[in-house]
């Protein structure tokens, strides 16, 4: 049986041969195809550390057998930055001292860009601390976490009214 | 907040870096998933391993079903204890302080669950996974024992590593007995994990003799030691990467032997193994913090003072290796009494053998500790707060030493002030919130050794007077590649930017081991003696070369800054690294250097991080549902390197103080001996949502003993103190005080 998945990661079009029908979207990004930007802390939607965005909606890539989102778009942390530059949630982040060990920070990162993109939290701190709380971080960086994203949601925010 | 601090004569004088709050080195690498862990590496022909584990606590393994394994497609071999290669080291034997009894299939007993019991290869990792799963181990089963009261209980010769099982100071029955007032008290801890998000993960490599590993390792020298022993190579054999550690905190310090059957499996199939462990497979072989229960007896006179103080600790420990929570020696050094004493017991059950965890003893110790004294304070009608002011250590009451610095009373005075302790009301339910909820404040003490250990490092000045320093230290999440580094720039005087900083590599020199709160003290002390020892040398040319504005002005007449050489007496003659080291045709100058502490002033001063803890707790009056809504903390470590990481640690470890305070415990089925909890959705740590306020004020502490760059340590105080200071406010907003870790609402139900 051999399979063809195909995926738009990063803005990349990728044909990946499966001969197996098992694989998650997390185990075919870090070891098929090479990111392994996304990590795998608990491989059962416990711990947000695998949090990608599959059509713009952040997702548990390890809950997500690759084959069911055959012809997604698919963004990790790699998809981010744009021209060597930082995404301003990863530019926030840094100065926030939102992470430590950075073992959960592509999961944190990218659901924050989810969560800001939602639009559901907005810079009320209590719902953006809600928000972020499907993402584990032993090193326990929340504070520096809730401050990064309220700080991302305001620049984005004023990035969109100067453009507008 | 670049301020110089002035220190007392002793200390080294540091540069524009330290001090600094610098955001992280390492902060791009780790916002865009280019920081590599272990489990990211993927060399060419790389297997996967993943391994049966044992699904009963006791007996032996009887059938396993290779054929189903090895006729699933894709699987390549599979190790049992009766084709596992052979081992020059006996995974049973205790060769140093630090190596752990380990399962690495020796024969077919299983002595707790999740036990490896065998180990299937594949070409990819869903293909091993499978073959694990048909391997249907069979067992003959016999009843275990999972807790302290139906465990063995034994007199220890030590607890945690190597420290006395029992200490005696003055005389506790008298003590006690004269006492105005007595509380005796109870305290149980459970088992935690330490559940880093990085699950422990290794690829091992084979080149003939030469084994390369990528392993999170907290302890590269002695790992890579470890490895070489049990392959019967020596030790220049092994090459051990951990540049990044997904987290450690003392689960990553100690070898396991999921390690040592990966890098088995890569010599039994001649390739690169991959072997990455599930979570729930994190609640077995790789330590966690043991159960204990606590008693405490505390006498005190119609003042208030402690007229003596008992701390009995019970310890679990597994069936075959020794490591017990040195839970009672919390109370050593904290408060003034005149007689002390300290025991432990130890109770064997069919666990995995615990080891290390943040703050190992004295995280649960403070727990109990911390409770026991507000009770004491309760039975006296005192504040809390005040109390344990009575109490206030000059010295170290074990040892009567002086301590080295100890800013513990400003900590108590600047935390209480930040968080409006004063007016708080004696007795307990007396304040609410706007929606009702009962509201509880409370207090802790916080405090943890400062210790130094061994550590080598290697600083290199280029002729482009750029510098290059070389340890191999560890990047678990503390900050060493930021703090480090900032350290190495200012021994070599020049500014961060211009540095190279090389760590996590066991071919670099010996960085010591990431632990017990030392690493900043003991690698830092290395890294800033050899920047010092080049920079002699650099001196040493210039002030020898008549051509030089320095010369004559001897090596201790100049000073390093700025990628320059300044003269002391005249600072506007000075000349750059690179045109001195041109003028000497020299391509690099390198110094080298060792840390370690200064063993007269280890033998004159107790060494300590002090702070104090202040929690504000809210609690639903029908459902008792806790809400820490504030947390407190005002921390003393001596010289901070970077304030902003240091903060980070601290509020870091505080809401390590409400997981420990509120969620975590792992309960093991009486039946099986199995986690009934062992994955995230039932094993809970603290969420964002959990830790809504969390501050650590930084308070300056000048020590001059602890080490030449001032430096203690912050990396687990923040749990201490804080565990005490959360259980005190449930009970000052309820007015119920619970005997058991975690607080759980139906403790407060009744």
């Amino acid at each position: 049986m051999t399979l063809t998945l195909t995926l738009t990661v990063n803005g990349e079009r990728r044909e990946v041969p499966l001969d197996d029908a098992r694989p998650t979207l997390l185990d075919v990004l870090r070891e098929r195809i090479g990111l392994t930007g996304t990590k795998k802390g608990c491989d059962r939607g416990q711990c947000g550390a695998c949090t990608v965005l599959v059509d713009g909606r952040r997702m548990n890539a390890c809950l997500t057998l690759a084959m069911s989102v055959d012809g997604a778009e698919i963004t990790t942390i790699e998809g981010l930055a744009e021209n060597g530059a930082l995404h301003p949630v990863q530019a926030a982040f840094v100065e926030n001292d939102a992470f430590q060990c950075g073992f959960c920070t592509p999961g944190q990162i990218m659901s924050a860009v989810g969560l800001i993109a939602e639009g559901e939290a907005g810079d009320d701190p209590e719902r953006i601390r809600e928000g972020m709380s499907g993402n584990l971080c032993r090193c326990a960086a929340y504070p520096g976490i809730a401050k990064a994203v309220a700080d991302a949601q305001k620049r984005l925010a004023d990035n969109e009214r100067k453009s507008a | 907040m670049a301020e110089t601090l002035q220190f007392p004569t002793g200390h080294v004088r540091l540069g524009s870096n330290a001090g600094q709050p610098i955001t992280r080195r390492d902060g791009a690498l780790k916002v865009t998933g280019a920081a590599t862990y272990a489990a990211d590496n993927r060399p060419d022909g790389l297997l996967y391993a993943v391994y049966a584990a044992s699904s009963i606590a006791r007996g032996r393994v009887t059938h396993l079903d290779v054929a189903a394994a090895k006729a699933h497609p894709g699987v390549v071999e599979v190790m049992t204890t009766a084709n596992r290669p052979p081992l020059a080291r006996d995974p049973d034997a205790k060769v140093h302080m630090f190596s752990w009894r380990l399962e690495a299939l020796q024969d077919d007993r299983v002595r707790y669950a999740g036990q490896p019991v065998a180990v299937v290869i594949a070409s990819t990792l869903e293909a091993a996974t499978e073959g694990a799963r048909l391997l249907a181990p069979r067992y003959e089963s016999e009843a275990p024992r999972t807790g302290l009261d139906d465990g063995e209980a034994f007199a220890p010769e030590a607890v945690g590593v190597g420290a006395p099982p029992s200490f005696d100071k003055g005389d506790v029955e008298a003590g006690l007995e004269a006492a105005a007032h007595r509380v005796e008290t109870q305290y149980e801890t459970p088992a935690q994990y330490h559940n880093a998000l990085e699950p422990h993960a290794i690829v091992a490599a084979w080149e003939g003799d030469h084994l390369t590993v990528d392993v999170p390792n907290q302890a590269i020298a002695i790992a890579r030691n470890d490895f070489a022993s049990f392959f019967g190579i020596p030790p220049e054999n092994v090459t051990l990467r951990s540049p990044f550690i997904g987290g450690g905190f003392g689960s990553k310090a100690i070898l396991n032997g999921p390690q040592i059957l990966c890098i088995l499996a890569a010599r039994m199939t001649g390739q690169p193994v991959k072997l990455v462990l599930t979570r729930q497979q994190m609640f077995g072989p790789v330590g966690h913090r043991g159960a204990t229960r606590q008693a405490l007896r505390i006498g005190t006179d119609a003042d208030g003072r402690l007229t003596a103080l008992e701390h009995r600790a019970s310890a679990m420990t597994s069936r075959f290796d020794d490591f017990l929570e040195p839970a009672a020696n919390a109370s050593q050094n904290i408060y003034a009494t005149p007689a002390m004493r300290q025991i432990h017991t130890g109770v064997r059950a069919d666990i995995g053998t615990p080891g290390p965890m943040r703050a190992p003893g004295e995280a649960s110790g403070s727990a109990a500790l911390e409770c026991a004294m507000d009770e004491a304070a309760e039975a006296l009608g005192i504040d809390p707060l005040e109390f344990r002011l009575i109490n206030y250590a000059e010295t170290d009451p074990a040892s009567g030493k002086p301590f080295s610095s100890k800013a513990l009373r400003q900590c108590y005075a600047e935390g209480a002030k930040r968080f409006g302790w004063a007016g708080r009301p004696l007795a307990p339910r007396q304040m609410r919130d706007d929606a009702g909820h009962l509201v509880g404040w409370g207090v802790g003490t916080a405090m943890f050794p400062a210790p130094m250990f061994q550590a080598k490092a290697r600083a290199v000045v280029r002729e482009d007077g750029s510098g290059l320093v070389e340890i191999s230290a560890v990047e678990m999440g503390q900050g060493a590649l930021t703090a480090l580094a900032q350290i190495a720039a200012d021994g070599l005087g020049i500014d961060q930017d211009r540095l190279e900083f090389r760590a996590g590599n066991s071919e670099l020199p010996d960085g010591g081991v990431a632990g017990g709160s030392g690493h900043t003290a003991t690698a830092g002390s290395a890294i800033f003696a050899a920047g010092s020892d080049a920079i002699r040398k650099l001196a040493d040319i210039a002030t020898e070369d008549e051509a030089s504005p320095l010369f004559g002005a001897g090596n201790a007449g100049v000073v390093a800054r700025g990628g320059r050489l300044y003269r002391a007496d005249d600072e506007t003659r000075s000349a750059s690294y690179s045109d001195i080291m041109a003028r000497a045709g020299l391509a690099e100058i390198e110094g080298e250097g060792t840390g370690a502490r200064n063993p007269a002033n280890a033998e004159d001063y107790a060494m300590f991080s002090h702070g104090a803890v202040f929690a504000e707790v809210k609690v639903d009056p029908e459902l008792c549902q806790i809400r820490v809504s504030r947390l407190v903390g005002a921390f003393a470590a001596g010289r901070i390197i970077n304030p902003r990481l240091a903060e980070s640690q601290l509020t870091g470890g505080m809401i390590w103080g409400i997981g420990f305070a509120l969620h975590e415990e792992t309960v093991l089925d009486p039946r099986t001996g199995r986690p009934v909890n062992g994955d995230f959705a039932g094993y809970h740590i603290p969420v964002n949502a959990d830790a809504p306020s969390v501050e650590a004020l930084l308070v300056g502490e000048d020590d001059p003993y602890v080490n030449a760059l001032g430096v203690k340590g912050v990396g687990e105080i923040g749990i201490t103190g804080t565990v005490g200071a959360i259980a005190n406010a449930v009970r000052h907003a309820t007015g119920v005080r619970v005997g058991r870790f975690p607080i759980h609402i139906g403790a407060l139900l009744g």
